[in-house]
């Protein structure tokens, strides 16, 4: 095992993601055979499930639709009850490289939690207008939080280990960018080190992206609002 | 009196219907008693409007209705509050009673697997 240090789960929350779930499923053993993979099926309308299953990963599925938010926390739920000592989540639509997987792990022998981050120099990644002011307003205040440089807060590529992930099976926020927001000040807040390291993103290889630009303005006053409540919930 | 018509028999109109859902069981009896509670209070202002007035000229409010209207947007704001943290925390229980939902499951399913290749060698 890498790192020295025990199971490793790896989380892919999924939701009509048929087409692109095998290959996904697939290079992940090839690139990093130590992993069990669990793909949580968001109640699908599509073959997401058998799909999966026949990759070779382990599929739980939720009876109605929880959102990305509430698949995940499942995922940790999951591990947590399965003895699993390290969790990835990843996303399910081939985005993520899971190359980047072993230098995630590594990372983890020195924090609890480890950011893959789309901005950090590696990779092509772009996005403009209100949904980059929202993501630079999200990173300048949880940098200053997490007294750490954090360039790409929303990233749904991250690992973590023992306690944080303890912690996250109960309390992993379910709310729209509550997820990925929340979870920062929240880690933070209770005395964990936080992490990035630099990943490259690819083109999606299946399924719709979840946010057209229209609604960027909406995504800018809510990320503000996921914040402020982060940082004054109990 | 024509008005008098009008609110007492809206007033005596809730009180039957709030009733009614009580005894079909269809209202929590928490919910239940509140409301009739409210609409047995309510209803001796149905039929004498002015009933207040002797009460709010104390306070230096010019009519008895405008502090009833008052205390009741204050009450409905209360009881809407109430009603969204409720659900809140209905939806919080079914999300966890639906994880619990798919964790057994896949165990169901797991079992079944192992049973099978034990069965079957």
């Amino acid at each position: 095992m890498i790192a020295g240090d025990g199971r490793l789960l790896t989380i892919l929350p999924a939701w009509n993601e048929a087409e692109s779930i095998d290959a996904v499923i697939k290079e992940i053993h090839r690139e990093f055979p130590g992993t069990d993979i669990l793909v949580v099926d968001d109640c699908s309308r599509d073959a997401t499930a058998a799909v999966a299953r026949s990759a070779g990963a382990k599929v739980v599925r939720l009876p109605y639709n929880l959102g990305v938010g509430g698949a995940r926390r499942l995922g940790y739920r999951y591990a947590v009850e399965h003895g699993y000592d390290i969790a990835v989540q990843m996303d399910a639509d081939g985005q993520h490289d899971p190359r980047y997987i072993r230098d995630m792990v590594e990372a983890l022998s020195e924090a609890d939690l480890v950011i893959g981050a789309r901005f950090a120099g590696e990779g092509e990644y772009r996005v403009r207008g209100p949904r980059q002011w929202a993501m630079r307003l999200l990173s300048m205040a949880l940098s200053a939080i997490a007294k750490t440089r954090l360039t790409d807060t929303t990233s749904g590529f991250r690992a973590c280990r023992g306690e944080l992930m303890v912690f996250y099976s109960s309390n992993f926020p379910v709310e729209y960018l509550g997820d990925t927001v929340d979870t920062i000040v929240q880690a933070k807040r209770s005395g964990y080190v936080i992490r990035q390291i630099p990943v490259s993103m690819r083109p999606r290889q299946g399924g719709t992206p979840s946010a057209s630009p229209a609604k960027a303005m909406v995504y800018l006053f809510r990320s503000g609002l996921a914040l402020l409540l982060a940082l004054v919930r109990r | 009196m024509r008005l008098v018509f009008v609110t007492g028999t809206t007033g005596l109109i809730m009180l039957v219907v709030i009733f009614e859902l009580l005894r079909r069981r269809q209202l929590r009896e928490k919910y239940g008693a509140l409301w009739l509670l409210v609409a047995i209070a309510v209803l001796p202002l149905a039929f004498v409007p002015t009933l207040l007035d002797g009460f709010t000229s104390v306070l230096g409010i010019a009519s008895g209705l405008s502090l009833f209207l008052f205390l009741s947007v204050v009450f409905l704001f209360l009881v809407s509050v109430h009603l969204s943290w409720e659900s809140s925390r209905l939806e919080e229980e079914t999300r966890s009673l639906s994880e619990e939902v798919a964790l057994l499951r896949a165990d169901v399913a797991e079992l079944q697997e192992s049973r099978e290749r034990v069965t079957t060698p």
